[in-house]
């Protein structure tokens, strides 16, 4: 790009031929100024969160300080608070969506890009767009409605079996758990996997693939070996994102989880996660619960950039090696 | 140096070996399972919303405000038009803020402030919703005297969430708008600011539509960042000031409730909020089509 256009305009007063309007360069600097204060927005934003969310939790910070985050005793009544239960919660429940949904995006995506007839491929595209786009209460309201009755006698059955003594299936069955939490969430992360996935697998270069074929390597050889291998990083970057997604889903999950209180390793006890205590608490919160709730947004925040950073860390170091292969 | 016989009798065509054949083949049977499996959630989310939601469509449904709790009839009006009022007061402000800052960035922004912005842009695109409600919450609701939820916090919940998309995808169009577009009317004697608005940006026009609408669609279907600033309302309100319904806050709240009629209600909200978010996604790809393949 012309390096000029990177410098902001300056009256340039030499410039005597050319007939500019009187009021351009003004113009010119105005626009400037303008387009760099709406960018600064975001800037100005994203700190405020963070600086907002720090004040708001101070009282929590004081009192608690990094216990916060181990202690899993959460009581309005003796105004102790402790985020351990929703922080297992969140890590288990993204856990577990990923376990199911990253094989199914990354078979996908491969069908996607490799197998998948041209017709078809802009249908299935399209809808898993689409599936995307479906806003996370619906996701809610499905799985309070359709996917909670479904497991239910499932779950029953599992409780009456001997599995019940594995410490994953104890327990009394509820329906609202953990199991339809990530299975709901599974289904929201699925897309952007698929997604991402995708476009990385189509950037890799042909003569990768060529250069396998050439050696006389079956089709899934080729996929396996040169193409995945390329794609590692991006596709590393692809289930980050997924696992950002997941971890700060709030509706679908607040609708389907239970709202529990213990962390638990049983796959049909009720649960909760750091993002659906907020939407559960928030409303009536009192004395010290509101500043450990802001706590706990401030850990989501963190997290977020955490995640953020290193997903596109990955799949800017994917784009650099493509481009200079 | 390879041994001689190496090249004398090349193995031409060596019929891969059944193994080979066969696992190639079952892998091929896997990841047509893998997209089935994708597919199915979709059709089955969508099914249930179709068909649980037509059910309850009528006049009554746009015409009336919900019935009180237990009573038969009532409808959402006041959420729709709720959704409607605060997605517009968003969209006001968050797309000439993000189109402004997208123009900053592929115009201005190659250097360190450009490369903060784009990661802020970034971060906040991927910080949780509801952390952005209770960011405004905090921000706007608290420090009033008397503290009370309104349509304006709402709204400005929604706009920054609006914002990074449209930020990002209005810098990649630009970017793909040929310099020679740019150097010819510079040439001609143009300002740069008439050639950024009236040329370059003229020419992205469809890139940019996408990038808006898409977000729109994004930000309607949004619940979390309402929860605590627009919280909602069980009547008809346009007041910015006052709280105020929303298709997804509606959404949310019957489907929790033991009363059949406003589960029903929930599914028709969803089937009026999905076909809402349908109908954007498919207009933004119309407004792209055939244009900028090459990116994705």
């Amino acid at each position: 790009m012309n390096t000029d256009l990177q410098t902001p305009p300056q009256s340039n007063s030499n410039a005597e031929p050319l007939r500019q309007s009187r009021f351009g360069n003004i113009g010119d600097g105005f626009f400037y100024w303008t387009t760099l204060l709406f960018a600064a927005s975001v800037l100005v934003v994203t700190v405020l969160i963070g600086f907002q969310l720090t004040q708001a939790s101070m009282p929590a910070l004081k009192e608690f300080g990094w216990r916060f985050l181990t202690n899993s005793t959460w009581d309005p009544v003796r105004q102790v608070y402790g985020a351990w239960p929703y922080i297992f919660g969140t890590l288990a429940s993204s856990f577990l969506a990923l376990l199911m949904a990253v094989p199914v995006a990354l078979g996908t995506a491969i069908f996607l890009v490799e197998l998948c007839p041209y017709w078809l491929r802009g249908i299935l595209s399209f809808m898993v767009e689409l599936l995307a786009a479906v806003p996370s209460v619906v996701y809610g309201l499905w799985g309070i409605f359709v996917l909670i009755p479904i497991l239910q006698p499932v779950q029953a059955k599992i409780a009456s079996s001997g599995l019940s003594a594995i410490p994953f299936f104890s327990g009394a069955p509820t329906g609202y758990s953990m199991m339809a939490g990530a299975l709901v969430l599974s289904i929201m992360i699925l897309p952007i996997i698929t997604a991402v996935s995708r476009d990385v697998l189509s950037n890799v270069p042909a003569a990768q693939r060529e250069a396998a074929f050439g050696l006389g390597a079956t089709h899934w050889e080729a996929v396996k070996g040169p193409i995945l291998r390329s794609a590692r990083s991006g596709i590393m970057g692809a289930i980050i994102l997924g696992l950002a997604r997941a971890m700060g889903e709030t509706m679908a999950i607040t609708m389907v989880i239970g709202n529990g209180k213990n962390a638990s390793w049983s796959l049909l006890a009720p649960a909760n996660s750091l993002a659906s205590i907020l939407a559960n608490q928030f409303a009536e919160a009192s004395g010290l619960q509101m500043p450990s709730l802001m706590y706990i947004a401030l850990v989501l925040f963190g997290v977020a950039i955490l995640v953020n950073a290193a997903a596109r860390l990955l799949l800017w170091n994917m784009a650099r090696g493509t481009n200079h292969a | 140096m390879p041994d001689k016989s190496t090249f004398s009798q090349p193995p031409l065509l060596e019929k891969t070996s059944l193994a080979r054949r066969i696992q190639n083949n079952s892998m091929y049977a896997l990841t047509i399972l893998a997209t089935l499996l994708a597919v199915i959630p979709l059709a089955l989310v969508l099914y249930y919303v179709a068909v649980r939601g037509l059910g309850v469509l009528n006049l009554q449904f746009f015409t009336q405000v919900q019935a009180p709790p237990g009573e038969a009839g009532g409808g959402l009006k006041h959420s729709i038009m709720g959704t409607l009022l605060i997605v517009g007061m968003a969209s006001a402000l968050g797309v000439p803020c993000g189109v402004l800052g997208g123009i900053y960035l592929a115009e201005f922004g190659n250097n360190k402030f450009g490369w903060w912005v784009r990661f802020a842009a970034d971060v906040l695109n991927g910080v949780p919703s509801i952390v952005v409600g209770i960011f405004v919450y905090a921000l706007v609701i608290l420090p009033l005297p008397n503290p009370h939820f309104s349509a304006w916090a709402g709204s400005l919940a929604l706009c920054i969430m609006m914002i990074p998309t449209v930020m990002r995808t209005t810098e990649e169009i630009i970017r793909l708008v040929p310099v020679s577009l740019r150097d010819a009317s510079l040439a001609l004697g143009a300002t740069r600011s008439f050639t950024m608005i009236r040329i370059v940006l003229s020419a992205a026009r469809g890139g940019v539509i996408t990038g808006v609408l898409l977000a729109i669609a994004r930000i309607a279907g949004e619940t979390a960042p309402l929860l605590f600033t627009a919280l909602g309302n069980n009547f008809f309100s346009l007041d910015p000031n006052q709280p105020i319904a929303s298709l997804p806050v509606t959404i949310f709240n019957f489907s929790m409730s033991p009363y059949d009629r406003w589960n029903a209600l929930a599914w028709g909200g969803a089937l009026v909020l999905v076909l809402m978010i349908m109908v954007l996604s498919v207009a933004a790809r119309y407004f792209t089509r055939g244009k900028f393949t090459s990116s994705k």
